[in-house]
């Protein structure tokens, strides 16, 4: 049946051979192009696949007060994400994972839509800040939930019930809208964890630091299998704010549940001490997740509690501004030679002004009268005789309608009516009656409390207006620095030249203010040589409030600006209160925070002189009252005290508030807080024990 | 018929060459499969093997004449249990392949390719001596052409093509004419394009398997990706390799199936080009040792069953290393004596104990 004869060519056998031999040298070809010649090119294929490069996050920056206490901590936290990769249904975990992470499977639900167009590979953060049992959790069920993982943060820890929140601002994820229409964000990447407000965006940058970077073998799942080179992340920079502590603590007190603002700042420096905007917002509710109902309230409140009205409020200043008129009407040398008979009110164009008393009035009033009773009639025929421009030349030259460059972000500009102004803006004519209600400080004008610091602080000052600031500047690199000074402008810096008589009568008379006879007699601090000047400032006009029934929304804004002690101040406090009726209940709450200065200086004063008593002063070097130097009309120059001895100097910075330090008694011993890093600047022998105590949410 | 086999005829030479290739190639699953879930694969592959040896050596003491003469049994009964694959074969991953007899799966369609060898031989050796006519060209690749579109219809498309080369290795042999070769070969094309194009015959993931080899970074986490990360494993391995156990494409799990279908892409990672042209040599070797038996065959038969086995070998070895190296679309078709797998295996040494009963019949006569 089979053929065994025949036999196949060899000739076929031998084809095959070649066949074969071919085959196999087109594939020793293929594997010498793969291996030999594109070797290199392959290698850095494969590492791209197996090592991941994993950020180590940089801490960011502590934020310390002026004397190096901790405001604002980092605490390790640690978040949950799904990462999907691992070829493993996420679905029907979702009711375990939301028993384990005390979450909704609602929730969880949401998470997945929400980022259902996200690749795979980009895991899904399911939970920020988880507690301890639910790490165990995750820890317990890595076999079966393989899907979650786990990374170590760090996150802000704020201080508690809004303390300083405006200031100290908040911390979140850049938006969109941030990285793609905003250049400072260029170099950021989404989900980078940023400043959102205050000193947090400011300092950004500094405080931020340099997230580095491990790289980690990976297999195709994403599994770690083990470490390689590591570059380790950069801390952010802590900085020192000019706050102190003891005064904002002061402030934040001061000011209570009313709404409103206060700023108080070193007149010589610039130096904001404290800043304070009430109502204020949980800034720790946006380290975390911040929850949509949060958020809503805080946009729909109509206090908004968002803005910072210390430097975001723009008002009419009402009476404040007095002091600004009488600045110009001096130096213009009109105002020293004007008196005025004030019988409650006067006739301008046609018009019929009220003063403040209506009944009676003021009778015969001169410049001082006019400041420390307020009156208005004094001011309207000032400002008649001063014409708009020149009051509007005055108060742009002490920074109205401009915003100071305080280094914290979206200050605004109030608005200094002048005729070109009103021009400009609405193409009308200024009306010479118009200039009478901006005489004390009504009608288009609107300032926040720190360009009313400043201005009025140079005044006393003798012309010098600084730049109000919340970090000292030698505490950034100072390319930062500029770039910070070029991101914030505004008058900064600036002398005008005032005749010392001129500011002088001007705080004279603010001191007065405080006596019997003036406006704000109950903020009346004994023994603190304090001056200011009151302002209820309308925010309708009285027949529009009588008519609208005088609901709160409608009551006048008191404000108050107070400067201690009145020759060189040392702070000048702005008091706002909106709806505060009158501008006596400002200057109290400003007075409180003067006190606090005050005493917070005798205190470390009365240190001071303790070491330096010990051994050599005897204590009949203490109360020495130099407080009598500021009667001399002529401003003491410094170098005068610098030479002298250093009890005596201690003596004199102790006694310029006019009050022996021991009348006083010291406030209760207050825990310092450990800012673990040695940064507390102990500046004398015998620390003081600080009066505030700030206390952060347990995390 | 009386038959003298002595154990002095085994081909020794050629058991050597396998075994060499089968150590490397159970080290190489040990070291492809250490840290993932088929660990201890080398040891069922070593198994496998012993099973192999076995049944190579029975095998060995069938005389091959009776296989032929048998096997138009088996061819039915192959077409039977095809159809029967068909019809409640079990799913797996979308194609069903297998058949379940007790607790035993059972893959069919490796064990046709024996039948299809020894069928091929038997029709070719019947005609030979006279010119090939058209009708027996026909009849031919009819034998083939059934079995395999029923594979195909599994669908299994690797498995579908290494039935060819048996077909056109018997053609060659048979005594094939130019003109019927040109003739053929012109309307097999056609036949493909209008296949390929009609989009009935082939599925849509089969056809961007096909083409992604020729640019993988079309699609680099779809069908591309496996010859993507294999052409890296390749590439990255380098003239001397990364070492064993050490490749990190085979070992970071990026290399799909790295024991049994990219078995030669986690070798070649791990010991370069002169591992993987050792490896290729080996293979020359053994084909070389199988034509050399191909030759000194008794009779016809004996010839065209061993140049079945070396068709479907050379065929396998080309295709699966030519996908590895990014020369070959992914078919799916296993690399024999290196690929881990109990079908693969049996098979291979099913083949060589036919080639061993050729041998060693070579005398009889």
């Amino acid at each position: 049946m089979l053929n065994r004869e025949e036999k196949i060519p060899a000739i076929k056998l031998a084809a095959f051979q070649y066949g074969i031999a071919g085959i196999l040298i087109v594939l020793i070809f293929g594997l010498w192009r793969l291996q030999v010649i594109g070797a290199k090119n392959y290698r850095a294929l494969a590492d791209e696949n197996r090592i991941r490069k994993v950020p180590i996050l940089a801490p960011r920056g502590k934020l310390f007060d002026r004397e190096g206490r901790l405001i604002v901590d980092n605490y390790p936290s640690v978040s949950c994400f799904i990462v999907r990769e691992q070829g493993h249904d996420v679905e029907p975990d979702l009711p375990l994972i939301a028993r384990g992470l005390h979450m909704s499977v609602e929730q969880l639900d949401a998470i997945l839509r929400h980022y259902r167009l996200a690749p795979r590979y980009q895991p899904l953060p399911v939970k920020q800040d988880i507690t301890p049992d639910e790490e165990e959790f995750i820890e317990a069920h890595r076999d079966e939930l393989p899907e979650l993982e786990t990374i170590d943060e760090q996150r802000r820890l704020y201080p508690r019930d809004g303390f300083a929140s405006h200031l100290i601002g908040y911390v979140g994820e850049v938006s969109e809208n941030m990285l793609e229409n905003d250049a400072r964000y260029a170099a950021y990447e989404p989900g980078d964890v940023v400043g959102q407000s205050g000193v947090e965006q400011t300092y950004d940058q500094l405080l931020r630091g340099r997230d580095g970077s491990q790289d980690v073998i990976v297999d195709s799942h994403g599994r770690e299998e083990g470490m390689l080179g590591r570059e380790p992340a950069q801390p952010g920079q802590s900085l020192k704010l000019t706050i102190d502590l003891d005064m904002q603590r002061a402030a934040e007190i001061a000011l209570g549940n009313r709404n409103g603002a206060i700023i108080a700042m070193d007149p010589r420096t610039g130096e904001v001490l404290a800043m304070v905007s009430h109502p204020s917002f949980d800034p720790n509710a946006f380290a975390v997740r911040l929850t949509r109902e949060y958020w809503n309230k805080l946009l729909t409140d109509p206090d908004h509690p968002l803005l910072n009205k210390a430097i975001q409020a723009q008002l009419a200043p009402g009476s404040t501004f007095k002091i600004i008129m009488a600045t110009a009407g001096l130096q213009e040398g009109i105002a020293q030679n004007l008196h005025v008979n004030c019988t409650g009110g006067a006739s301008f164009y046609g018009r019929y002004f009220k003063c403040w008393i209506p009944h009676g009035g003021h009778g015969a009033t001169g410049i001082t009268k006019g400041i420390y009773q307020s009156c208005d009639v004094f001011f309207y025929t000032l400002a008649e005789h001063l014409g708009i421009d020149k009051i509007a030349l005055w108060a742009h030259r002490l920074g109205l309608g401009q915003k100071t460059g305080i280094d914290l972000p979206n200050e605004v500009a109030g608005t200094m009516p002048s005729e070109e102004w009103k021009m400009k803006n609405y193409h009308q004519k200024w009306y010479a009656g118009e200039t009478i209600s901006v005489g004390i400080g009504q009608g288009a004008i609107a300032a926040t409390p720190v360009q009313m610091a400043r201005a009025i602080a140079g005044i006393a000052s003798g012309g010098v207006l600084r730049r109000p600031h919340v970090v000292f500047p030698d505490e950034v690199p100072p390319e930062y620095r500029q770039a910070i000074a070029d991101s914030f402008p505004g008058t900064g810096d600036a002398t005008i030249p005032l005749d010392p008589a001129n500011w002088q009568i001007i705080t004279d008379a603010m001191a007065e203010v405080m006596s019997p006879a003036g406006t704000s007699p109950s903020a009346h601090l004994e023994g603190i040589d304090f001056a200011g000047k009151t302002g209820s400032a309308q925010v309708v006009s009285n027949e529009a409030k009588g008519r609208l029934g005088g609901g709160k929304a409608l009551r006048d804004n008191a404000w108050f600006v107070g400067i201690t002690p009145r020759r060189n101040p040392e702070i000048v406090v702005t008091t706002l209160l909106e709806g505060g009726e009158h501008g006596r209940f400002a200057g109290r709450v400003a007075a409180q925070v003067i006190s606090a200065y005050v005493t917070k200086q005798r205190r470390l004063e009365d240190n001071l002189l303790e070491t330096a008593k010990t051994p050599t002063a005897p204590a009949a070097a203490r109360p020495v009252d130099v407080g009598a130097l500021w009667s001399d009309p002529q401003p003491a120059a410094a170098g005068e005290h610098a030479a002298e001895p250093e009890t005596q100097t201690a003596n004199f910075h102790g006694g310029h508030f006019l009050l022996d330090p021991r009348d006083y008694p010291l406030a209760p011993d207050a825990r310092r807080l450990d800012t673990q890093h040695g940064q507390v600047a102990v500046r004398r022998k015998n620390a003081v024990p600080p009066l505030a105590v700030i206390s952060h949410p347990v995390p | 018929m009386p038959r003298f086999l002595s154990f002095r005829d085994f081909d020794w030479p050629l058991l050597g060459l396998v075994m060499v290739l089968s150590v490397i190639s159970v080290l190489e699953i040990y070291s492809a499969t250490l840290h993932t879930k088929f660990v201890g694969f080398d040891r069922m592959q070593i198994l496998w093997l012993a099973a192999g040896l076995v049944a190579m050596l029975a095998l060995t003491w069938v005389d091959y004449h009776r296989l032929i003469e048998f096997v138009h049994w088996a061819y039915g009964f192959c077409l039977f249990a095809l159809v029967a694959v068909l019809l409640v074969g079990q799913k797996v991953l979308g194609a069903r392949r297998w058949i379940r007899i007790g607790s035993v799966h059972f893959q069919p369609s490796e064990w046709v390719k024996i039948i299809m060898i020894l069928a091929v031989a038997r029709y070719f050796s019947n005609l030979s001596g006279k010119e090939l006519t058209w009708q027996d060209i026909f009849k031919a690749i009819a034998m083939v052409g059934v079995p395999m579109l029923l594979v195909l219809k599994q669908p299994d498309l690797g498995t579908a093509l290494t039935y060819s080369p048996i077909l056109l290795a018997g053609l060659f042999l048979g005594g094939i004419n130019w003109k019927q070769a040109t003739i053929l070969t012109l309307s097999a094309l056609i036949l493909l394009g209008g296949a390929w194009y009609s989009g009935k015959v082939l599925k849509p993931y089969q056809k961007a398997r096909l083409t992604s080899f020729i640019n993988p970074d079309n699609d680099p986490k779809g069908s591309g990706y496996q010859i993507r990360q294999s052409l890296i494993a390749v590439g990255s391995g380098g003239v001397l390799g990364k070492g064993a156990t050490k490749g990190t494409q085979t070992q970071g799990d990026f290399l799909p199936i790295p024991y049994t279908d990219f078995i030669f892409a986690a070798f070649c990672e791990e010991h370069g080009f002169v591992g993987a042209c050792l490896v290729l040599l080996l293979y020359f070797l053994i084909l070389m040792r199988l034509i050399q038996n191909a030759q000194t065959a008794a009779d016809l038969p004996g010839t065209f069953i061993v140049m079945g086995v070396v068709a479907v070998i050379i065929f396998q070895i080309a295709v699966n290393v030519g996908m590895v190296i990014g020369l070959m679309p992914v078919t799916g078709i296993p690399l024999p004596l290196m690929s881990y797998g109990g079908s693969s295996v049996l098979f291979t040494f099913l083949a060589l104990g036919m080639v061993m009963n050729v041998r060693m019949n070579r005398f009889v006569n």
